[in-house]
């Protein structure tokens, strides 16, 4: 029997991509997976709207991947893999993608990843 | 007969792939981290592998959540690169070396692992990048390759245990392979990194160097680690030392370490470069 809850629940500020948020986020990573295609690209930009319509993605789900908000998408079933294939539409790097999630600003966030190299960290 | 004489771990992380692209090698940011390879790249072109077997994921560009297999092992020709929707730039297809695939394949079912065959396989920067790294296309690759695909993407992955079993049996298929064939075996992915989440950024360097040394002196120990273990120790994302299991199951259980490399930050990852050899 697997356990409803999981052990890897409390990790904090994590989302693990499981069952539940594969299921969840089907569509939504689907599209993303589109994205490989340039011309796919090119309708989503010219469109965002009726793109997600198209593949069906819940209100929700909509108004995050509008918005960018990564967190959003997270929680809505999105794997970091896929809905980042939207980032290159705008340029932005994974290190816009963490600052943003961690509520810092790009600056600040770059900062945070240079000082876990110190000698003196961990 | 065929031969490991290199086992190697590096990080596949598609800023590097960038980095690359856009020879920003020498560059202060870049500098110190691609320094780490050149000892690596020296002793590669001096011995000469004919085969690259590298154990790598993909993120996204062949495989898609409608299909995920746990282990997938390429048998093609060749293998192309190609648009990941990343902005990456690609390189030319990387030839195989299908005969040595299918005898991986039918010695790995024989014990019992469900492999997934691919005859068509299209291969992203976890492969990419660790190849970029070890040699440049110029303007074709010196070595075949064999894509050995594990599921990193969608929980539950294999168990590190699980990964280092496959490379020990991966070890046999290569040792009783008949064609004489110099193999480098490469674990990819790692180290600690999380790019998910309000934990994004996490690093944890005490981790990563503590892994490398047991992943050296004592895997048996190490593969004993839980998924959940490895998430919460080494990010998210961090789960993908798995594939560093499997290369060090190929090898024999003592080692020699020719080289050793340990760089953070890479974009948000800490960057670990092991060259490794049979001891006896």
């Amino acid at each position: 029997m697997i356990s409803k809850h999981k052990d890897y629940d409390d990790i904090p500020g994590t989302y693990v991509f499981d069952g539940r948020r594969s299921r969840m986020g089907y569509q939504l990573n689907k599209m993303c997976m589109s994205l490989n295609s340039a011309d796919n690209r090119k309708e989503l930009a010219a469109d965002e709207d009726a793109y997600c319509d198209k593949y069906k993605l819940t209100p929700e789900q909509k108004e995050a991947v509008l918005r960018r908000d990564w967190l959003r998408m997270l929680q809505l079933g999105g794997n970091i893999y896929y809905i980042f294939k939207l980032a290159s539409l705008t340029g932005d790097t994974m290190q816009h993608a963490g600052a943003q999630q961690t509520g810092m600003t790009v600056e600040e966030f770059r900062a945070m990843l240079l000082a876990a190299g110190d000698e003196n960290n961990g | 007969m065929a031969e490991i004489i290199a086992g190697l771990t590096t990080s596949h992380i598609p800023a590097i792939g960038n980095a690359i692209a856009k020879g920003l090698q020498e560059e202060p940011y870049w500098k110190p981290f691609f320094d780490g390879y050149v000892p690596a790249r020296e002793w590669l072109a001096e011995v000469k592998p004919d085969v690259a077997i590298v154990v790598y994921n993909d993120h996204g560009l062949n495989f898609f959540l409608d299909a995920i297999p746990t282990f997938a092992i390429g048998a093609a020709e060749q293998y192309e690169n190609s648009d990941e929707g990343w902005g990456l730039a690609t390189v030319p297809p990387v030839p195989g070396d299908p005969d040595f695939s299918w005898h991986i394949i039918e010695s790995l079912v024989n014990e019992e692992f469900d492999i997934t065959i691919c005859q068509e396989m299209l291969v992203d920067h976890g492969l990419i990048v660790p190849l970029s790294l070890m040699w440049t296309p110029e303007p074709s690759w010196p070595v075949k390759v064999i894509p050995v695909a594990v599921n990193t993407v969608q929980y539950p992955q294999p168990t590190a245990a699980r990964c280092y079993k496959l490379g020990q049996a991966l070890g046999r298929a290569i040792n009783s392979y008949e064609e004489d064939t110099k193999v480098a075996i490469f674990g990819t992915g790692g180290m600690s990194h999380q790019l998910q989440g309000e934990r994004a950024g996490f690093i944890n360097k005490k981790f990563d160097l503590a892994f490398m040394e047991k992943f050296v002196e004592n895997p048996e120990e190490l593969a004993k680690i839980s998924l959940t273990e490895l998430m919460r120790e080494a990010g998210s994302e961090g789960v993908e030392l798995i594939m560093w299991m499997v290369m060090r199951g190929a090898m024999t259980q003592k080692v020699k370490m020719r080289h050793s490399h340990y760089h953070v930050p890479v974009s948000n990852t800490g960057a670990g470069l092991l060259v490794l050899e049979n001891a006896a």
